[in-house]
């Protein structure tokens, strides 16, 4: 569980947050919305100790960041990064898996039985099995997004975080990253462009607006166009068909 | 074996068993010292054996700093001098040969002058890296690359001020590195320093694993990219620092050897690390035997036998990392 309150956080000149909040939901997705540059990825660093805020607290099972180890941070929360320098190193599905193992040993140690079973089944619930001896470079976007899934299961953290998990996939592999994520019914939160995954496969959404949240609840009560146009600066179209809510964008009429 | 026959091998052979009765006879009191010549007895066991030996820990740290700082700066360029260490213990050396500089220190003045030199660029470059908060890898090169610039420059300013062309020799010949000063008295030093560096930074190996992937990916995992990366920059510098003061500076073992490791082992550091010493210490003990024997009785400089067989290795990984793109 963790909980974040009254966040500030100035990178350079800029202040990215002011006195944001967000917390998970046992077994729920908690999805982060906002336009570019509202602070989504910022707050979302500030949970796993990668941004230090400047004001706030940001506690792990009630315990504050600060006081933490990142090794221990790492035990409570997995995260799926943006991380893209992967690509300079070959490594295989298998051990790159593996290494999201690392938290629950020393830097001695070696992995043990257990560590390579945790990596079947992480690999076994995201259907990359067959994978495990595949190079890391010769996977598609989604199924990549599924390796990093697979990592974060591995690590058998109470809580995962995602960043834009569904960036640059094609409309096939966002829907399934997303429904993957659902089904773990682990604490998540994930940063999301796409308001109509969001309203699809969060239990509950954070809108953020210039470092701040601007409204949280449920998809329902947040997906409004009164909420999302004075926030996106877009004119917000709701269409029902009668399962599930679609939203339609369009610049604001003068 | 390869050491065996490579101390063998020089302006004046030795054959293989000779060498082996002569280092048995040596070290547990086996064989007659009669049944061969006292003078293959001392070059054995005065010179080469002590020069392959140094040469083989060299080499091994050599190699173990190159993949170390591969993974750290997340560049397959970076090598063991990028973090203008080597550029340090020049300068210091160079002080000590031309000048006389910290001659109290006693006889292994010019060696202690290179290592307090290897010590000062690391100590400047944290200071520069360091001076924007967090320790980045583009911080880290660019610090590097600028103090190796700013003591090459004074090494040259040394050498001009000292007007002495027996000692701009001296420098020059140290510059291009050499194992001929390699004695039994500081190479347990040598095996002590470089040795416990290269144990931390195999300790350490999964933190390289994880640094090689980003920073975001590492500080996920539990790892502090910042913290990591001071401490194994440290550890490099000490093996640098000591492999330069015995040595000089030789170059490219440090950038060939863990790409030929990486090319037959893979990129996981658990085996990179050893497969980059053991490929290190052969680089350097065969390149010493070529630098005694190509133009024998005259020696070359042996960091002048590495340019000349690091050159097409160095072009050769260029290209193909070009054909990838």
């Amino acid at each position: 569980m963790i909980t974040a309150t009254g966040i500030d956080l100035r990178l350079g000149a800029v202040d990215v947050l002011s006195g944001a909040q967000l917390s998970t939901r046992p077994g729920q997705v908690v999805g982060l919305i906002g336009p570019n540059g509202s602070g989504k990825s910022s707050l979302l660093r500030c949970l796993y100790g990668m941004l230090r805020p400047h004001r706030g607290a940001v506690l792990i099972d009630d315990v504050a960041i600060g006081s933490m180890s990142q090794r221990s941070i790492a035990r409570a929360v997995a995260v799926v990064t943006q991380d893209t320098s992967a690509e300079g190193i070959d490594i295989s599905v298998g051990e790159f898996v593996l290494l999201g193992r690392h938290v629950h040993r020393g830097d001695h140690q070696g992995f043990t039985d257990d560590d390579r079973k945790a990596v079947l089944d992480g690999l076994d619930m995201v259907d990359m099995s067959s994978f495990a001896d595949r190079s890391i470079h010769h996977l598609s976007g989604g199924e990549r997004q599924r390796v990093l899934i697979a990592r974060c299961i591995a690590q058998q953290s109470s809580v995962i975080l995602l960043d834009e998990p569904t960036n640059h996939l094609d409309v096939r592999y966002q829907h399934e990253v997303l429904a993957l994520v659902r089904h773990l019914q682990i604490d998540s939160i994930v940063v999301l462009h796409d308001l109509n995954l969001a309203s699809r496969y969060c239990d509950h959404l954070a809108l953020l607006d210039h470092g701040r949240v601007v409204r949280q609840g449920q998809p329902d009560d947040v997906l409004q166009s009164e909420v999302l146009e004075p926030v996106y600066g877009i004119e917000v179209r709701r269409l029902a068909d009668g399962r599930h809510s679609h939203f339609a964008f369009g610049p604001l009429s003068p | 074996m390869s050491v065996v026959v490579a101390i063998g091998l020089g302006p004046v052979g030795v054959a293989p068993p000779t060498v082996l009765k002569i280092i048995g006879h040596h070290m547990m009191g086996l064989f007659d010292a009669e049944s061969w010549a006292r003078t293959d007895d001392a070059i054995i066991w005065q010179v080469r054996l002590p020069r392959v030996l140094l040469g083989a820990i060299v080499g091994a740290a050599l190699g173990v700093v190159g993949v170390t700082l591969q993974a750290l700066v997340r560049n397959p360029l970076a090598e063991p001098y990028i973090l203008g260490v080597s550029s340090g213990a020049s300068a210091g050396a160079a002080a000590a040969i031309l000048f006389g500089v910290g001659s109290w220190l006693g006889r292994e003045s010019v060696s202690l002058m290179a290592f307090f030199g290897a010590l000062g660029a690391l100590a400047l470059v944290l200071a520069l890296a360091r001076s924007s908060g967090r320790i980045t890898p583009s911080q880290m090169l660019v610090a590097g690359v600028a103090v190796a610039y700013l003591l090459s420059a004074v090494t040259s300013l040394l050498i001009l001020f000292a007007e002495s062309e027996y000692g701009a020799r001296a420098v020059m010949f140290w510059l291009l590195g050499s194992l001929a000063n390699a004695d039994w008295s500081t190479l347990p030093i040598g095996y002590l320093g470089m040795g416990a560096g290269m144990i931390l930074v195999f300790w350490w190996r999964r933190r390289l694993d994880l640094l090689a992937l980003g920073d975001e990916t590492a500080m996920a995992s539990g790892v502090d990219p910042g913290r990591t990366r001071l401490q194994l920059v440290v550890v490099v510098a000490m093996c640098v620092g000591f492999a330069v003061s015995l040595s000089g500076g030789i170059g490219f073992v440090g950038l060939a050897a863990p790409h030929i490791a990486r090319r037959i082992i893979g990129p996981i550091h658990r085996h990179l690390i050893p497969a980059s010493a053991a490929f290190g210490a052969l680089m350097l003990v065969w390149a010493d035997v070529a630098a005694r024997m190509v133009l024998q009785p005259r020696e070359l400089p042996i960091g002048v036998v590495t340019g000349v067989l690091g050159a097409p290795v160095l072009v050769a990984l260029v290209r193909k990392l070009s054909h990838n793109a």
